[in-house]
């Protein structure tokens, strides 16, 4: 019995021991050693798990604050602000805190969906056969509504059937795809994105 | 200027935006610049945030922008508070103007040149005396409009001599005593009859702003889409530039009217755009009424003689080089002819307009969702619903890629899912840390970003998703030989895949961006290196400079300056052109080319080396001297034509234009027009009620409120919220955020919700011809009532950001909206609309309950 109290008032003793809240309250700096412990030793920072960190930037507004991305096995486990930027010093606001939560949104959706026409639902379908699709759709609608001049003869070489909306959220190089190919390789007119609305 | 370049501002205007709300990171700018002593003003109809960190906080009611900053400028020229000798010597003050120009002052609100059928302007009378200007803006015509064929010719006057000027200021068509007479009734009082400011606080915000002007101190406008999203927008942004001008506070360091953009990339997307009125970098699209049948035509008409867009050959040829390849040649004109012509205003108004006449039939929606974000959200939805198949590209499911399963008609009952015959497509994007590429920033800074992770499932980047449907469509037309079908034949399209999932290498791209020579594919590392003879190839010549050398990204440099250095932070990223972070920087220094204050040096002339240097990268040819002037009898063109004190080197005449002879549609000075739907008459053009050159559509669903409808009397607003981003289905599914901000609401005053009974969180019904929306009631005295020409008007606002998709959920604001266009961009009108307002809610509730609006 008193074997089995010593060992409990040993164990009491050293758990206040090693509790940093009474040194702390006795007036010994958080700052300090004083503030660790046995369990604050124990703690590892996630972001030492990630096997790949990369430079991003917020996806949100166009203020353009650096992120730092971590990642492990493919997968995003950290979103912060890039300390070196001079735009935002490591800060980020609400939304561009939150990108770690866009990335692993559970309602995000990685399978393509196709609805028919008249139809009440979605269904799954595999990329390349909505790829071949989408083309063969594309090319229908350019052959039927290409127009290669006026009435009066004066060239247009243009479609109006086809129109496309979008491009403030993405990247240069993409941007200037879609111009490319839909403007100077297809000869749509209808191309517009956020910039102007 | 630079975002970080606010800090060095003295005094800053926050005016059409809420910075500290929309932009929170870049707010840290004007935080910094009030520590170091700036006096920060807030001018808004809503007291938020911004207002109460600002020194002054100002209220005015939505619309009336113009009558406040056309005081500033008639309060700033009456009482010579003006920067004398920056505005003298680099803008156009002392320019004489034609003698058949005729003020909105003596013709009842309107330009002369005004034809009221066409509802246009002709810009003849604007020109200056005995010249014509040409404009450096791309979409500058009237697209549907007929143009004579002897533009580019006169242009040429520009060659002959200086524009006429009158130094002392006396002649009375010169621009100073034009801009005299246009605002001499803006007086403090009408700026309080009209916008509802005090006149005192106006005088007190205007005084502050030009006595921190001058030799030893410069101040900043910021805006952003509350100065856009008008009738006006382009015109309230020329009325700032027309202050900034005459106050010297253009090129210089803090400085500078700072644009606050709403998505990561808009300022890229408007540079190597997505838009139908221009090629890569600011060059014209081509349209079949202008004078531009051939590439020589196109280029004689388009081309300024003088200044720096002198230039343009040498960008369109590169760039046809770029996109046709070897196809393009001196032959076909470089292949000019596979670009399609302009028939008229294709933007996405007219383009909504065009899903519902079934003109469109197939339409790519990229990464926005108009079913939230576009305005009149009913006609949209009807638009969509007459497509034949419509491309979905996003991360989650939005409100328009599902409007034919749960969109307001459906919910109405006005239409089943199984009537609405629009084939469907969803495919799901990957997003930034899942691919690779550049976003240009609101200062123009490009930065790189890296692929960290994988993209999750089918989930692909939009550059996959385009370079594989163009190579799929290249083989579609592979065996064809029609005429129609050479362009896409043509189009270069030779893109390295990486990879399992066949990923492009966007580097690549970004270096067919930056140009290489034809002849060994070495990179350019300047514009000046581009020539007009099919010997280089250059996706946009603004971005030239960015991919120098192979192996050298310079968007992926990341060298912030450190303690002791200038701070201009060239070593981050890289800005276009030439990595330039402030634009005009040679009007930093005085005419002599010294600067015009040891405070607010940039760069400056240095004699011994005979070149400009300074702390930024000098936006100027690096050796001409501060002397040099030209030599009229030889004719001069390009850049011999501006003088070595000429910063605006954009400009014809390398002037900063107060008054605009060429390329606005709406008028050569900033004029007030009530918005589209207003509650009162034009206290300033009682004739003129509207903008005379504002587009607007009349059909069923978009019908628009008259003047001072007795049926809707309040003045109606849209915002944003810090936790939502703009057509919201990202932080309307991100956990934290949903949650921070659940749901829709509209904000009244407490004096409104009394006299209407509205109760704090209580339901309120809102409604306009187009549509009504249910929403619950936030009280709050951040809201006043106006008065306005004698009486009390009241402003409501509502957050745009919701749908039903997503966690946080609401209705969807744009169902109020009217489709209408500013005349110059065609932008829409969000800012100042009228509606009705009553407690309770819709009487007709949806057929699809609350818990079944759910994927």
């Amino acid at each position: 019995m008193t074997k089995i109290r010593r060992r409990l008032s040993e164990r009491v003793a050293g758990f206040v021991r090693d509790w940093s809240l009474p040194r702390q309250m006795a007036g010994q700096s958080v700052m300090s050693e004083a503030a660790r412990s046995t369990t604050s030793a124990n703690l590892r920072p996630r972001l030492e798990e990630a096997d790949r960190i990369g430079t991003s930037v917020c996806p949100f507004c166009a203020v353009g604050c650096g992120q730092l991305i971590y990642a492990k096995n493919g997968r995003p486990i950290h979103v912060e602000g890039d300390p070196r930027s001079p735009i935002n010093q490591g800060t980020l606001c609400p939304k561009g805190a939150g990108t770690l939560g866009m990335l692993l949104s559970p309602e995000r959706i990685s399978d393509v969906l196709y609805r028919a026409p008249y139809s009440d639902r979605w269904e799954k379908r595999p990329l390349a056969w909505a790829m071949e699709r989408i083309a063969q759709l594309t090319k229908q609608v350019r052959d039927e509504t290409f127009a290669g001049t006026l009435p009066d003869g004066r060239i247009i070489n243009h479609t109006l059937g086809l129109g496309s909306l979008g491009g403030a959220t993405m990247d240069n190089e993409e941007n200037y795809l879609i111009k490319k190919l839909f403007g100077g390789g297809l000869g749509m007119i209808n191309i517009e994105n956020q910039a102007r609305i | 200027m630079a975002l970080w370049d606010l800090a060095n501002s003295d005094c800053i205007i926050e005016m059409g935006s809420n910075l500290a709300e929309n932009h929170p990171v870049g707010f840290r700018f004007v935080v910094e610049a009030q520590r170091r002593g700036a006096t920060v003003i807030h001018i808004d109809p809503r007291y938020t945030r911004t207002s109460a960190l600002a020194d002054i906080y100002a209220p005015i009611r939505s619309g009336s922008d113009i009558a406040f900053l056309g005081g500033m400028i008639r309060h700033i020229l009456e009482n010579d508070l003006w920067f004398r000798d920056f505005a003298l010597a680099y803008t156009n003050i002392s320019h004489i103007i034609e003698e058949g120009y005729g003020d909105p002052e003596q013709n009842e609100g309107l330009f002369s040149g005004y034809d009221p059928v066409a509802g246009t302007y002709s810009q003849d009378t604007w020109q200056y005396a005995g010249k014509t200007v040409p404009s450096p803006v791309a979409e500058h015509r009237v697209q549907s409009q007929e143009n004579s064929s002897d533009e580019g010719a006169a242009f040429e006057s520009m060659t002959k001599s200086p524009p006429p000027q009158d130094p002392t200021l006396q002649h009375p068509n010169c621009v100073y005593q034009i801009m005299r007479r246009h605002y001499a009734r803006y007086t403090p009082e009408m700026v309080e009859r009209v916008t509802s400011c005090p006149k005192d606080l106006f005088v007190r915000i205007t005084e502050i702003f030009a006595h921190n002007s001058g030799r030893e101190k410069t101040g900043a406008f910021t805006y952003a889409v509350g100065w856009t999203h008008h009738s006006t927008g382009v015109q309230i942004i020329r009325a700032a530039s027309i202050i900034q001008g005459l106050l010297g506070n253009i090129g210089r360091p803090g400085g500078g009217i700072m644009a606050l953009r709403g998505h990561v990339s808009i300022q890229g997307s408007t540079d190597i755009p997505t838009l139908y009125n221009m090629l890569p970098t600011y060059l014209p699209q081509p349209n079949v009424f202008h004078d531009h049948a051939t590439v020589d035509r196109y280029l004689a008409t388009e081309t300024p003689p003088t200044g720096w867009w002198s230039n343009m050959p040498k960008y369109v040829i590169s760039l046809l080089k770029a996109w046709y390849g070897e196809a393009a040649t001196r032959e076909n004109g470089w292949g000019y002819q596979f670009l399609p012509k302009l028939t008229g205003d294709a933007s996405q108004e007219p383009m909504t307009m065009a899903m519902s006449d079934r003109v469109v039939k197939g339409q790519f929606i990229l990464g926005q969702n108009p079913a939230v974000g576009a305005v009149n959200s009913e006609l949209v939805e009807r638009g969509f619903a007459n497509l034949e198949w419509m491309v979905v590209r996003d991360f989650a499911m939005t409100e328009t890629a599902n409007f034919w399963q749960q969109g307001h008609r459906v919910r109405k009952g006005e239409v089943r899912p199984e009537e609405i015959g629009t084939e469907m497509f969803f495919l799901p994007a990957a997003m930034p840390g899942e691919k690779d590429g550049s976003v240009t920033n609101t200062s123009r800074l490009v930065q790189w970003h890296d692929v960290v992770c994988e993209p999750p499932g089918d989930s692909r980047s939009d550059l996959w998703f385009i370079v594989h449907l163009g190579r799929r469509l290249k083989e579609l037309y592979r065996d064809s030989i029609e005429p129609k079908d050479r362009a896409i034949q043509a189009l270069t399209w030779d893109y390295a895949l990486r990879g399992e999932k066949q990923e492009p290498d966007a580097e690549a791209v970004l270096r067919e961006i930056n140009g290489r020579t034809v002849a060994d594919g070495k990179q350019v590392a300047d514009y000046r290196e581009l020539k007009d003879d099919g010997s280089t190839a250059c996706g946009g010549w603004m971005y030239c400079g960015i991919f120098p050398e192979t192996g050298k990204n310079l968007s992926r440099s990341r060298r912030p300056d450190g303690p002791g250095e200038s701070g201009a932070h060239l070593g981050w990223a890289w800005t276009w052109p030439l990595n330039r972070r402030t634009l005009y920087n040679r009007a930093s220094a005085d005419p002599a080319g010294k600067p015009w204050s040891e405070r607010k040096k940039m760069i400056w002339w240095d004699e011994a080396q005979a070149k400009w240097t300074g702390n930024d990268v000098p936006d100027f040819l690096a050796d001409k001297r501060p002397d040099y002037r030209p030599d009229w009898s030889k004719r001069p063109h390009g850049m011999d034509a501006l003088g070595g004190d000429d910063p605006f080197i954009m400009e014809a005449d390398g002037k900063c234009a107060l008054f605009v002879p060429s390329g606005l549609k709406d008028g050569p000075l900033p004029t007030h027009y009530e918005p589209i739907e207003s509650p009162v008459r034009n206290p300033l053009y009682p004739k003129q009620q509207r903008n005379p050159t504002a587009k607007l559509w009349g059909r069923p669903g978009n019908e628009l409120h008259d003047a001072a409808d007795p049926r809707f009397p309040y003045v109606f607003t849209t915002f944003r919220l810090t936790e939502m981003h703009c057509g919201g289905i990202a932080t309307r599914v991100m956990p934290h955020t949903a949650e921070l901000q659940p749901e829709a609401f509209v904000e009244i005053s407490p004096e409104l919700a009394a006299s209407l009974r509205i109760r704090h969180l209580g339901w309120t019904v809102i409604s306009t011809l187009r549509g009504e929306v249910e929403v619950r009631a936030m009280v709050t005295e951040r809201l006043k009532p106006f008065r306005i020409d004698g009486r009390e008007v009241h402003q409501i606002g509502m957050p745009w950001v919701y749908g039903w998709q997503g966690y946080a959920r609401g209705d969807v604001a744009n169902v109020l909206l009217a489709i209408t266009g500013d005349a110059n961009t065609s932008i829409h009108s969000t800012k100042a609309i009228t509606c009705n307002i009553r407690p309770g809610r819709k009487a007709r509730p949806d057929v699809l309950g609350q818990s079944e609006a759910r994927t």
